[in-house]
């Protein structure tokens, strides 16, 4: 410092010298040339010596006005800078100065800024615009969805919507203004100022007054604190255990679990050693989950998991083990405790197989030392077998079906002695019918056993039939099987009159229907319907050979099935009443006259004929397209052939199933009634995508014929109501509980994210 | 369909009812001091004599704990609730509600008015759809519940006559049952000897106040049977077949011998329709405002009587029509025929609804009951069936009768009464809804002459039975609804009322083609033109706006979306739509089969082939 100083002192006294010179060379100067020069250097330095003194030494560089002559090729000149190159400027340090460098940043900066895109297309530019504010606007209008939806959904809307706020007064100022003027009002005034209850300033008692300052605020505080640190504590808790239980590492898992063991027997074994009843309750609990697993058995492998661990055993060695593992735990958890006997446990045994066990069984196990399955289970099965030797046929013939059933009528046929044997014979019937009456209720078992004599009976006659006409053997053999279907599945005794009704086409009068007839009115229990079928047997082989016959036969038949199957059973007439039992003579005789009256007149043919007729005329029709004489010979009395009139023969679609198709004594008309159907409505209103959803809407009644008064007004309710004179002005969020301001907009975008794809987002970046 | 009772409709006290000692209620405000006296106290003294129930009148207190209720609501749940919060809702005066929730309302009863068919299955619906759904059940179940708790106001319950054990109700005579009851029900048992003018029939009117009564010689009269105070009588000087009210109890028809007469309660005649010739039996259908008129000549035909004009007439093509009832429930007429059918009527249709073969001879009686469930029918071979009206027309229970009913009809609760010769059966059901059980007659009656005419009188447990000896009043405890609808039809409505009440419901009135064998169907959405109109919209439209949109593959990045790859994917979907449908008609195919190999059972013959 101070040697520059000093230079810097040295340097000015040296400028001063100069300075004073500079008037005493001034007049030579201009006399002599060399001095002209030497002056003019000094000039240079001078002002060079100002400028230094300005502080910024700033460096005029030299300027070049004429080309050097001394340029040489050997030294550098300073000849057209008008000084001379010092040492000292070549060893100036590189210095920048301040003003340099600002420049060279914003140099810095022009080179690192690439070149300006070109501005995007007008439209571009515009759709993106459009984009970003459609974008904005859902944004902002997807807040009103829900209670857009909600209105919708509202069964009542009233407008306008805003509400007019009920005035509400503090009751204190009601009150204050208010004073008892009656007696009764004093009185009970004076009543309740007894009792302390606020009267003037009723908000609160001085009770409750107390209870609110009961608490302190740096208690509520305290109290506060610690209520959060709990919070907090549970809450880091849960967070450990849900990490810990998101570990998948079933190495992890086992470790954690053996030493979860360890420290649970340690625990345990201190416990003991310090406060042995809380050990032995401890204790209990272990054996308590050991009897509910006991119960439960949920360590076997019925669970789900055991499930699948057991599929995947036999490929997986750590599946095995798992369950392994568990099936020991099963073990573990499962065994008896030793502490009884293991006899006791054998006589426990066979306590519960005496209960299961007839007595006779059980002696013959007393006699034998010990309790030996295998023993058991051959003398249950003798117990089985006996029973089955009680009835040796019957145990194959529940399990065959109609066709089983039909051979065993064939069988009889056949075998006409043994069948005979009514006993047998009346065993198995009775055994198949009870089998094939699950369903209904039971009869009783006299009506069974008559039916099966009557059964028998049939069979009886119809064998002596089958014996003139064995040619027909099978086919009978198995109508009977049906007709036997029938009866067993009805034991109803009245029905038998719809039957009778049917099958009067086929009858013929013979004697023994009309004694049928007259039985049927006597005893209206006793069916003589299997008489009947007997008959119909017999006429079966003169109808045979006429093909159309039978077919209507076989519809009768049908027939008489649905109508008996349908009819429900019906309890007898016990007493006639006192009339009738005048009557009763003369009744019988006139019934046998109606009964004859009624014979000619074929009632059930004629609506047999009339139903079908119905049928064939409600069915769709063929359309035919045959044009005669295309592509053949023309001519007179020509004929297109069959194959074209098939060709050309577009079949009607098959309409719905009739109504009456399986009801033999009703026909319905199923023409549409069209004037009924113009009050229906045929047209599905907006949400409802079947008719039988907006059905399902409109069934309940809302008049007031089928309603209560108040029901019928909530039906009927407007759906808008309006207040007259009133302006509906828009919605506005207000009324509907959101703020307007932008934090609810924002907390519309938080909640749909998604709304911006990914490219608008690019695109929103870009435009900003 | 049942109608809500209501409740605050003027119904005025009956005069001729005694005011039977009620419980009195105990109020929730009064201490709990005497429930047990109030419990303990009976109805009215159990008959003395002949030990046996007489209820002809509608009793109110003999039955008023056979009725369970079944809450909704648990009762271990409100205990559990009050206990939470221990103060429920303690009122100012510090009083707690002893009943507390809401009331309980009885189950079956709810179910009685629901009425929406949850047996069809409905196709899975839009949420849309199924919010407007959700809320048509939560209407339902809410009116159905105001309806079952609205029902507590019937305060009328229906009587019985119930026989000591062993004891035959048939065998109590109508003498006793008059002795056992009040002077006011005791009056409602008269004969009204009218033996110059030969049998007669007989109608009431519709709330049963009026009774009009023709005989076949002429004889022509009407009056209200309660009071005994007489309209009109005068005799036509012809042959009276039939004769009816009309709406109410001022217009009378009578079929007489060539035409059809209208007369007013003065007697005085105010139409002659000629177009309605020899009719044998008439039926008025009081909703729609129609006469039904069955002619000798087969025709039946609808007169509209609110505008004179005949809606239809239809050929039968049966003969001689004089079997004719109305089914209450549907508006439908039933013929019965000489060939054992009856035929089901309406005036939309040219053909009968339906035809039941129901007997062997020809019918001589049809029945309705006023559900519209049960038809009985009798016919020439001495049967009396029972019907099943619900879409089957099969028949429940028959009987065959000694003599044959020549006369039936039904009660308003179901008691089915038979006339057969001089003698009147009637036969009640065991339980409230089921049919009539035929086992056994509830009552029997024997009448001076054979019966020519039955009616049981609405809302009165009386049946008037028209005879060749004139009229018989019959008491038939149980017969009728307890409780009236006191602006449907009001037994005590003063003249105004009856006016308002005509206007009423001729505003109401149905039109005539709406009538069918399912009155229900017009709740249905007609599908056949649904489908026209949708067949025709795709066919001015060129395609279907609903059908489902052929998929369309969407674009892939990274040169994945090649055309090759675009239209291999929407191949690969067309075929996997293709082999589901192939799927699902191969299944079709085979429960064809199997529905077709089930039927015939037993090995096919070889004699099968030859069956067409």
């Amino acid at each position: 410092m101070s040697a520059n100083r000093a230079a810097e002192s040295l340097l000015a006294l040296s400028q001063w010298e100069e300075l004073v010179d500079l008037p005493k060379d001034c007049p030579l100067s201009a006399s002599e040339d060399e001095g002209d020069s030497d002056g003019e250097r000094k000039h240079q330095k001078l002002l060079e010596a100002i400028s230094s003194l300005g502080g910024k030494n700033r460096r005029k560089l030299a300027e070049r006005s004429e080309a050097s002559l001394k340029v040489s090729e050997f030294n550098v000149s300073s000849e057209g800078s008008g000084e001379k190159l010092v040492l000292a400027d070549l060893l100036e340090p590189g210095k920048t100065s301040s003003s340099l460098a600002t420049v060279k940043k914003q140099l810095n900066r022009v080179k690192s800024k690439k070149t300006v895109e070109l501005p995007l297309n007008k439209e571009e530019v515009e759709r993106i615009h459009r984009e970003v504010a459609f974008n904005k606007t859902s944004q902002v209008l997807s807040k009103w969805d829900p209670i857009v939806l909600k209105n919708r959904q509202a069964e009542q809307l009233v407008f306008p919507l805003e509400k007019e706020q009920p005035a509400f007064a503090p009751i204190e100022h009601v009150l204050s203004g208010w004073k008892a003027r009656t007696p009764l009002e004093q009185e009970i005034f004076n009543l309740l100022q007894k009792n302390k209850q606020p009267v003037t300033d009723p908000l609160l008692t001085p009770v409750e007054k107390a209870s609110l300052k009961a608490m302190s605020l740096e208690e509520a505080q305290m109290r506060r604190a610690e209520l959060q640190r709990a919070r907090a504590l549970q809450s880091y808790y849960e967070a450990r255990a849900r990490r810990e239980k998101r570990i998948k590492s079933k190495k992890y898992h086992r470790v954690m679990k053996k030493a979860k063991a360890k420290q649970a027997l340690k625990e345990f074994e201190q416990l003991q050693k310090v406060n042995p009843t809380t050990a032995l309750e401890e204790l209990e609990k272990i054996e308590k989950a050991r009897m509910m697993e006991r119960m439960s058995l949920k360590h076997q492998n019925s669970g789900k998991w055991a499930k699948s661990k057991a599929i995947m055993a036999k490929y997986d060695l750590e599946a095995r083990q798992a369950i392994q593992e568990q099936l020991a735990k099963n073990k573990e958890l499962t065994q008896k405790l030793q502490v009884a006997s293991e006899s006791e446990e054998e006589e426990g045994g066979t306590e519960v197989e005496e209960l299961l066990f007839p007595d006779a069984v059980n002696e013959a196990q007393v006699n034998a030392d010990g309790p030996n399955p295998w023993m058991l289970r051959s003398c249950t099965s003798d117990a089985k077998e006996a029973e089955i030797q009680e009835d040796p046929e019957q145990l194959p013939e529940p399990l065959a079906h109609n066709v089983s059933e039909s051979e065993g009528d064939e069988r009889p046929v056949a075998e006409e002695e043994i069948l005979l044997t009514e006993f047998e014979e009346t065993q198995s019937l009775r055994k198949r019918s009870e089998l094939n009456q699950d369903a209904e209720s039971v009869g009783s078992q006299e009506t069974k056993d008559s039916i099966s004599q009557e059964v028998l009976f049939e069979l009886r006659t119809l064998s002596q039939k089958l014996k003139e006409n064995r040619q027909s053997r099978k086919q009978k053999a198995s109508s009977v099987g049906t007709v036997l279907q029938v009866q067993r599945e009805e034991p109803a005794p009245e029905e038998e009159e719809e039957p009778l009704l049917l099958q009067r086409p086929e009858r013929v009068q013979t004697l023994e229907e009309l004694e049928e007839l007259e039985k049927e009115g006597c005893f209206q229990n006793e069916l003589p319907r299997p008489m009947l079928e007997g008959h119909q047997l017999k006429k079966n082989p003169n109808n045979q050979t006429n093909a159309p016959k039978k077919k209507k036969k076989e519809k009768m038949i049908d027939l008489q099935n649905l109508l008996t199957t349908k009819s429900p059973s019906v309890k007898s007439l016990a007493v006639p009443t006192t009339i009738e039992e005048l009557e009763d003579e003369a009744e019988r005789d006139q019934k046998q006259m109606i009964k004859e009256a009624f014979a000619g007149d074929d009632v059930i043919r004629d609506f047999l004929k009339e139903k079908r007729e119905a049928v064939e005329a409600s069915k769709p029709q063929d359309v035919d397209l045959t044009l005669p004489g295309w592509g053949e010979w023309g001519g007179v009395g020509l004929k297109p052939s069959a194959k074209k009139r098939r060709r050309f023969l577009v079949k009607a679609p098959e309409g719905p199933p009739r109504k009456d198709k399986n009801l033999p004594n009703v026909i319905i008309n199923e023409k549409r009634n069209i004037h009924a159907a113009a009050h229906q409505v045929r047209v599905l209103p907006y949400p409802f995508t079947h008719h039988r959803q907006f059905e399902r809407t409109i069934q309940t009644p809302i008049g007031s014929t089928w309603n209560t008064q108040r029901a019928f007004q909530k039906l009927t309710t407007p759906k808008i109501v309006t207040k007259a004179g009133h302006i509906i002005k828009p919605i506005k969020a207000e009324d509907v509980g959101y703020r307007s301001s932008s934090r609810s907009d924002l907390s519309v975008v938080q909640r749909n994210p998604k709304r911006l794809s990914a490219r608008h987002k690019k695109q929103l970046k870009k435009t900003l | 369909m049942e109608r809500a009772p209501k409740p605050g409709r003027d119904v005025p006290p009956k005069k001729d009812k005694p005011q039977a000692k009620r419980k009195k209620p105990r109020r929730y405000w009064e201490e709990d001091t005497a429930p047990t006296t109030a419990r303990a106290s009976p109805g009215p003294p159990r008959n003395k004599k002949r030990n046996q129930e007489l209820r002809p009148q509608r009793p109110k207190t003999t039955h008023n704990l056979k009725k369970s209720r079944i809450s909704k609501k648990p009762q271990v749940p409100k205990k559990l609730r009050k206990r939470k919060n221990p103060e429920p809702q303690r009122s100012l005066s510090g009083a707690q509600d002893p009943f507390p929730g809401p009331a309980p309302v009885p189950v079956e009863v709810v179910q009685k008015f629901c009425r929406i068919d949850k047996s069809k299955k409905l196709p899975h619906s839009k949420s849309k759809t199924r919010n407007r759904l959700q809320v048509a059940e939560a209407e339902e179940k809410e009116t159905s519940v105001k309806a079952a708790l609205s029902e507590l106001l019937l305060a009328e319950e229906p009587g019985f006559l119930e026989g000591e054990d062993g004891e035959d109700t048939a065998k109590i005579l109508q003498a006793d049952i008059v002795e056992a009851v009040d002077i006011a029900s005791a009056a409602k048992h008269f004969d009204l000897n009218l033996r110059q003018f030969g049998p007669y029939r007989l109608n009431y009117s519709r709330t049963g106040r009026h009774l009009a009564f023709g005989g076949r010689r002429g004889h022509v009269a009407a009056l209200d049977w309660v009071t005994k105070r007489l309209m009109c009588e005068i005799n036509v000087m012809e042959a009276v077949r039939d004769i009816r009210f009309l709406h109410s109890e001022p217009l009378l028809a009578v079929a007489q011998n060539r035409w059809l007469h209208i007369y007013d309660n003065q007697g005085i005649e105010l139409h002659c329709i000629r177009r309605c010739d020899r009719v044998t039996r008439l039926e008025f259908l009081p909703f729609h405002f129609l006469l039904a008129t069955a002619s000798e000549t087969g025709f039946l035909t609808y007169l509209d009587v609110s505008v004179g004009k005949i809606v239809a007439a239809l050929n039968a093509r049966a003969g001689r029509l004089d079997v004719m009832t109305q089914n209450p429930y549907n508006a439908v007429i039933h013929l019965g025929h000489s060939n054992g059918t009856v035929s089901l009527w309406s005036p939309a249709m040219k053909e009968p609804l339906a035809k039941i073969l129901c007997h062997r001879g020809g019918v001589r009686a049809v029945a309705v009951d006023s559900t519209g469930t049960y038809m009985a029918t009798s016919g020439l071979d001495h049967q009396l069936k029972i019907f099943d009206l619900r879409g089957t027309f099969q028949p429940m229970s028959a009987r065959t009768l000694p003599q044959g009913a020549g006369h039936l009809a039904f009660s308003q609760r179901g008691l089915l009464v038979a006339g057969m010769g001089d003698v009147v059966n009637i036969w009640a059901g065991q339980g409230k809804a089921g049919p009539p059980s035929l086992a056994q007659p509830y009552l029997t009656h024997r009448l001076s002459g054979p019966v020519h005419g039955l009616q049981f009188c609405p809302f009165e447990d009386v049946l008037g039975v028209g005879h060749s000896g004139g009229i018989t009043s019959m008491l038939v405890p149980g017969a009728a609804e307890p409780n009236f609808d006191g602006l449907e039809s009001n037994p005590y409505r003063s003249r105004k009322q009856r006016q308002e009440w005509e206007v009423k419901a001729l505003l109401e009135k149905v039109p005539a083609e709406l009538i069918c064998l399912d009155p229900r169907a017009l709740a249905e959405v007609d599908v056949i033109s649904l489908e026209q109109e949708k067949k025709e919209r795709i066919e001015r439209l060129g395609y279907d706006p609903e059908a489902k949109t052929p998929f369309q593959p969407k674009p892939k990045q990274k040169g994945r979306s090649s055309t090759a790859s675009r239209v291999k994917r929407k191949r690969k979907v067309m075929d996997e739509e293709h082999r589901d449908k192939v799927r699902q008609s191969l299944e079709q195919q085979q429960q064809h089969k199997q529905k077709k190999a089930k039927p015939s059972g037993a090995w096919p013959s070889a004699l099968d082939r030859f069956v067409r």
